[in-house]
C-alpha cells in the first residue's frame, strides 16, 4: 500500500531528473556555439559582463595617461567623457567640453582642501613628461615618456572585450607613434582584424602604419581604400563615429594622391570628404584648386598636342 | 594568545614601580601582543600571497617592455592596504573578547596593573605589530619598484608607510571601541570592515553628495562628512604608483597629528567604558 502511494512522487521526481538532464545537455551545445572560436576562460567566466570590465580597464588606462589625475563618478566629467589618450590618437571624436583642469573645482570646505595635497591634483599627460618632468606643449616624441604604463590595461581590455575597436587603435597608436614598436602594433592590429574582420577603423590605423613608419605608398591605400567601400556598404545613416572615421580615410586617401601627384584621385577623395568634413567650405576650396590645376594641365597637354 | 603566557614571576618584576614603570606595563602587555602576532600564521600567509600574487603578475610582459611597473605598484599597494586591514582589524578585535573568553583577564587584573594600562598594552601591542607588519610589505613594495624602475623613491615609500600606520592607529583605536559596544569579536569586524572600506571609498566625496541634496538630508550628509575619521587622506598610492613628488612635511606633520588626535579621541572614550565595563 504504502509503495503503491510513493510510486507516482518517485516517478514524477525521475521525470524532472530527465528533463534537467535533458536541458543542460541540450544547453551545452548552445553555449558552445555561442563561443566558438574562443576557448578564453575568461569569456566563459565572465559572460557579457567582460564588456562592462573592458571597459573599466580602458579608462583605467586613460586614468594612467593622467598619472592618476582623473575624475570620479562624483565629480564633473565634461571634459573627461572622450579619454584624452583616445582623442589624441584620433581614435574617438572628441565630446570633451570645458577645461580639463578643473574637474575638481574650488575645494568646498577645509578637509577638501587639505585632502587634496596627498591627492594627484595637477592635470599632466605622460607624453609630455608625466608629474616629474611636466611642461605644458612639451612633445616627448618617440621616447613617449612612461606611455608604456598604459600598454597593459589596454591589453586586458583587448582581451576582455575583443570587439572594442578604439582598443586596438589607442594601442597601436601609441606603440609606434610613441614608444617606436612598429612590429608589436602592428601585430596587435592584425589580433583585432582576426577577431574584427574588415572593420575600417582599424584597417585605417593599419594603412597609418604602412605609410608613416613603413613609408610604403600602395599597401595604405588599397588598405584605405578596402575600408572607405566596407563604411560604404554599412547601413545608412551613418552614425556619428563612422562618419569621422570615413573623414579621416578619404582625408588620408586625398593628401596621399596629392602627395602623389594623382591629381583626378585626389579631387575624387576631397569630393568624398566634402559633405563629413567639419570644414567643407575649406575643403570646397582645395577641391576648386585642383580642378583648376587639373583644367591647366589638361590645356598645356592639349596646346601640346598638333 | 592570552596573557599567561608570560610568567607570574616576570609578569611581576615588569609591574611593579611609579609613573615610568606605568610606561613599561603598557609595553610588557604589547609585547605579548607582538609575540602573539608573530606566532600567529595571519601574517606569513599574507605576506606568502602578496608575495605570490604580485610575483605572478610581474612575470606577465606586456609588448616585449620590461619596464612596465605601474600596474604591479597597484595591484601591491592595494594587496598590502587590504592585508594591513585584515590584519589590523582581526588582531584588535579578539584582544579583549580573547581573555574575557579565556577567562585570563581575571588573574591580569589581579596583578599591579590598571584596565587602562591593559587597554593601552593592547592597543600599542596591535599596533606596533602593524608596524611590523607594513614594514615587512613596504620593503617587499619597494623592492618590486625597484627592480624595474632602478631607483628607490624613500622618501615617498617612508611617507606612505607612517601615513598608512597612522591611518591604522585611528582604525585600531575604532576596533577597541567596538570590541566593548559590540557583542562578538566577528560582529566588530565585520562592521570595522565595513565602515572602513566605505570610508576610504566615499569620504572624500560625501560633501559632494551632500551638496547635491535638499535639506535634511543635506545636513545629515554635511554632519558625518565632518564626524567621520578621513581615513582617506592618508591613502596616498596614486601618489606613490605616479610617482608624484614627495608630500610636503607640514601637510604630512598635520596628518599625523589628525591620526592622533582622532585615536586619543577613540581610546579615552575606549578606556572610560572599559573602566566600568563588568568583566564577567
Amino acid at each position: 500500500m504504502r509503495s503503491s502511494t510513493t510510486l507516482p512522487f518517485l516517478v514524477l521526481a525521475l521525470l524532472l531528473v530527465v528533463c534537467f538532464s535533458l536541458a543542460t545537455s541540450m544547453e551545452r551545445p548552445a553555449g558552445l556555439r555561442a563561443h566558438e572560436g574562443s576557448d578564453d576562460i575568461m569569456a566563459e567566466m565572465l559572460g557579457e559582463s567582460r564588456r562592462m570590465f573592458a571597459n573599466h580597464f580602458f579608462v583605467k588606462a586613460d586614468a594612467y595617461f593622467h598619472s592618476g589625475f582623473y575624475p570620479t563618478i562624483f565629480d564633473d566629467q565634461q571634459s573627461f567623457q572622450t579619454p584624452h589618450m583616445a582623442e589624441d590618437a584620433g581614435a574617438l571624436k572628441g565630446r570633451n567640453r570645458g577645461e580639463e583642469t578643473e574637474f575638481m573645482g574650488k575645494p568646498r570646505d577645509i578637509i577638501e582642501q587639505f585632502s587634496r595635497h596627498f591627492l594627484p591634483s595637477v592635470h599632466t599627460h605622460l607624453d609630455e613628461g608625466g608629474p616629474q618632468g611636466f611642461k605644458p606643449g612639451q612633445d616627448l616624441g618617440e621616447e613617449g615618456g612612461d606611455v608604456r604604463e598604459i600598454l597593459p590595461w589596454l591589453k586586458l581590455s583587448a582581451e576582455m572585450d575583443p570587439n572594442r575597436i578604439e582598443t586596438y587603435m589607442v594601442t597601436a597608436y601609441w606603440l609606434r607613434k610613441r614608444m617606436g614598436k612598429v612590429d608589436e602594433a602592428e601585430e596587435f592590429l592584425r589580433e583585432g582584424l582576426n577577431a574584427n574582420p574588415g572593420n575600417p577603423s582599424i584597417l585605417f590605423e593599419l594603412g597609418c602604419l604602412y605609410e608613416e613608419n613603413r613609408k610604403e605608398i600602395n599597401r595604405p591605400r588599397n588598405i584605405w581604400t578596402m575600408a572607405v567601400d566596407k563604411l560604404d556598404a554599412m547601413p545608412k545613416p551613418h552614425t556619428e563615429d563612422q562618419d569621422f572615421m570615413l573623414m579621416q580615410l578619404t582625408l588620408h586617401l586625398a593628401r596621399l594622391e596629392e602627395s602623389q601627384t594623382n591629381l583626378p584621385a585626389a579631387l575624387h577623395w576631397l569630393e568624398r570628404l566634402e559633405p563629413v568634413s567639419p570644414q567643407p567650405d575649406h575643403v570646397r576650396q582645395e577641391i576648386e584648386e585642383i580642378k583648376k590645376k587639373l583644367a591647366q594641365s589638361a590645356s598645356r597637354h592639349g596646346g601640346s598636342r598638333p | 594568545m592570552p596573557m599567561t603566557v608570560l610568567s607570574n614571576s616576570a609578569m611581576n618584576e615588569r609591574l611593579s614601580g611609579g609613573m615610568i614603570n606605568k610606561v613599561f606595563k603598557i609595553f610588557a602587555v604589547a609585547s605579548v601582543v607582538i609575540k602573539e602576532m608573530y606566532r600567529r600564521k595571519d601574517f606569513y600567509v599574507l605576506l606568502i600571497l602578496i608575495v605570490l600574487i604580485t610575483g605572478m603578475l610581474g612575470s606577465v610582459h606586456f609588448f616585449d617592455d620590461g619596464r612596465i611597473v605601474r600596474y604591479l605598484k597597484e595591484v601591491c599597494l592595494l594587496l598590502i592596504w587590504i592585508a594591513s586591514l585584515v590584519i589590523a582589524i582581526a588582531t584588535m578585535a579578539r584582544q579583549l573578547p580573547g581573555e574575557k573568553e579565556n577567562r585570563t583577564i581575571f588573574p591580569l587584573l589581579a596583578k599591579p596593573i590598571s584596565r587602562t594600562e591593559v587597554l593601552l598594552g593592547k592597543y600599542l601591542g596591535c599596533w606596533l605589530a602593524c608596524g611590523i607588519a607594513l614594514f615587512c610589505f613596504y620593503f617587499f613594495f619597494g623592492c618590486v619598484s625597484a627592480s624595474r624602475e632602478h631607483q628607490w623613491h624613500l622618501i615617498n615609500y617612508f611617507q606612505a608607510a607612517t601615513l598608512h600606520w597612522a591611518m591604522l592607529a585611528i582604525l585600531l583605536a575604532f576596533v577597541a571601541l567596538g570590541s566593548l559596544i559590540f557583542a562578538a569579536p566577528s560582529s566588530n569586524g565585520t562592521i570595522s570592515f565595513v565602515l572602513a572600506f566605505g570610508i576610504l571609498l566615499v569620504g572624500r566625496h560625501l560633501n559632494k553628495i551632500a551638496l547635491r541634496n535638499d535639506e535634511p538630508v543635506r545636513s545629515i550628509t554635511y554632519g558625518i562628512y565632518y564626524a567621520i575619521p578621513h581615513l582617506e587622506i592618508f591613502d596616498v598610492r596614486a601618489l606613490i604608483i605616479h610617482n608624484w613628488p614627495a608630500i610636503a612635511w607640514k601637510y604630512y606633520a598635520i596628518a599625523i597629528a589628525y591620526a592622533l588626535v582622532y585615536s586619543a579621541f577613540f581610546l579615552a572614550i575606549t578606556c572610560a567604558l572599559f573602566r566600568r565595563k563588568a568583566l564577567n
